[in-house]
């Protein structure tokens, strides 16, 4: 079996070696088993893999369901930058425990940190894993974007020839894999019978155990503080990369600004109220609110981060003197603009939600895009306003 | 936690449903229960609209507008003037959003 490489993160994947000319991800193993090959990946493969388990349709490698303390400093990178971006598990079959012919198979994304979920979940168990290729996205944003789908699962099935390692024709496929699944084309194409698994994967020892049956619970998906908490850092970076630092330059060049040119100290003095304000909301919006989602009231996004907005500006401007002391043309600006930045940050988390729908997002950038566009034009006039009465020309 | 009321485009053709109860077992809402050997809706603001139950509905009672609800993919996608699509993968960058 000459196909068994693995990408490490950052690493070059390397082409296999011992069994003939490499192979794509997806080809089929060495139909010249048999001969015994040691593949590439035995020298510098993932800690993870801690063995080989022989099958008629060639090795298999065995995964630990003990996760390192690596894995999990990996997913705190996950969690906080673009090393997520890159975090892939190869596709394929693996071994948990011994299986056998009627162990069952679940399915995964080849996303490592959904791989890792799942592999710790089986602790104790003898089953196969079939990771599909979900471009390194985890299952639901995948089944969602169409790269975890039937046509994928199918190949899968047929690429690592899970009719003959197999006996059964059970497949174990997580529940929120099902946008992306039509498990009734599944079963024409590919002969197996798709079981909607529960929603985490700490719940499958129980669903197997239980015969196949996931309570109610166990099908629900919720969203508690905590995991709204994880994911509020990926919303925070892209907020300051991709908005503030022109934000910055506006507000410092507009503060600067002078009838004989731009002054250092005017910027400086002028402008750092407003990079605080802006740091503000940018917090407001992209922590405060998700933070506090159900508390905050409102269905909307929009609307929500615009409360904690204009709430995090007054509470600003009676505790942060620099804030307090602005002139009324400028607060007014700031009670008209920053609340609408945290608005349309607030609104980005949408994203990342497990409860919002496409037609709701839509009505509400339907409603909001154009007040946001207003609001930063009436900005833009109001501290033209305050640099003419600067400058004494009103 | 629920969505804004009264836009989800989930439609359910009772004639059609035969009360296997996928639609149950696939929504990650406790959108559907099972009456009467029939499904029924029981909050159709819960619904995300992230088309499990009208993919896996071998009958075609179901039918749901499917997409992502993130602002990102939308804006994006209006921007561009194509579909939406976040940052997150699956296309030529990998990503930022989810």
């Amino acid at each position: 079996m000459a196909e068994l490489k693995f990408i490490k993160p950052g690493a070059q994947e390397r082409a296999s070696a011992c069994c003939g000319p490499a192979q794509s991800a997806l080809q089929s193993p060495d139909e010249a088993s048999g001969k015994t090959c040691l593949p590439d990946w035995e020298k510098d493969r993932p800690a993870w893999i801690t063995g080989t388990l022989m099958t008629s349709e060639g090795a298999i490698p065995v995964i630990s369901t003990d996760l390192t303390r690596s894995d999990y400093w990996e997913h705190v990178k996950c969690r906080t930058s673009a090393f997520r971006n890159n975090y892939t598990v190869k596709p394929g079959l693996y071994a948990v425990g011994s299986p056998g012919k009627n162990s069952d198979v679940l399915v995964s994304a080849n996303y490592k940190l959904s791989f890792d979920t799942l592999r710790k979940a089986l602790k104790g168990l003898n089953a196969w894993i079939l990771v599909l290729d979900s471009k390194g996205i985890n299952v639901w944003c995948a089944a969602g974007k169409g790269t975890f789908g039937t046509d994928g699962l199918i190949r899968h099935i047929s690429i690592t020839k899970l009719d003959r390692v197999v006996n059964h024709r059970r497949i174990i496929v997580p529940q929120l894999g099902a946008p992306g699944i039509s498990a009734y084309d599944v079963k024409k194409a590919a002969g197996f019978k798709i079981y909607y698994g529960p929603v985490r994967a700490e719940d499958v020892s129980a669903y197997i155990a239980a015969g196949y049956k996931a309570t109610r619970e166990m099908r629900t998906v919720n969203f508690p503080i905590l995991d709204r908490l994880i994911l509020t850092p990926m919303e925070i970076k892209p907020a300051m990369k991709k908005y503030y630092p022109w934000y910055a330059l506006v507000m410092l060049a507009v503060m600067g600004l002078q009838p004989g040119g731009i002054f250092f100290k005017d910027a400086l003095t002028g402008g750092s109220p407003f990079l605080l304000l802006g740091l503000i909301s940018v917090l407001a919006g992209a922590l405060l609110t998700p933070v506090l989602l159900p508390f905050v009231p409102f269905r909307s996004f929009a609307v929500k981060g615009w409360i904690t907005g204009i709430l995090s500006v007054f509470l600003s401007s009676k505790f942060i003197a620099m804030i307090g002391h602005l002139n009324t043309v400028l607060l007014i600006f700031t009670y008209l603009f920053f609340p609408l930045a945290s608005s349309y940050i607030a609104l980005q988390f949408t994203g990342a939600t497990t409860f919002t729908g496409m037609s709701g997002v839509k009505k509400e950038l339907k409603i909001f895009i154009p007040l946001y566009i207003l609001g930063i034009v009436v900005s833009l006039v109001l501290l033209l306003v305050y640099k003419f009465s600067q400058w004494r020309v009103l | 936690m629920k969505y804004l009321s009264n836009v989800v485009t989930l439609e359910f053709f009772p004639d059609l449903c035969v009360g296997c109860g996928m639609c149950i077992e696939v929504c990650p809402h406790g959108v559907f229960a099972l009456e009467n050997k029939k499904a029924v809706i029981l909050d159709k603001d819960r619904c995300m609209e992230c088309g499990a139950c009208a993919g896996n509905c071998a009958f075609g009672a179901l039918n749901v507008d499917k997409g992502v609800g993130c602002a990102a993919a939308l804006i994006n996608g209006m921007i561009s003037g194509g579909e939406p699509s976040c940052d997150c993968g699956g296309g030529n960058k990998p990503g930022d959003c989810c």
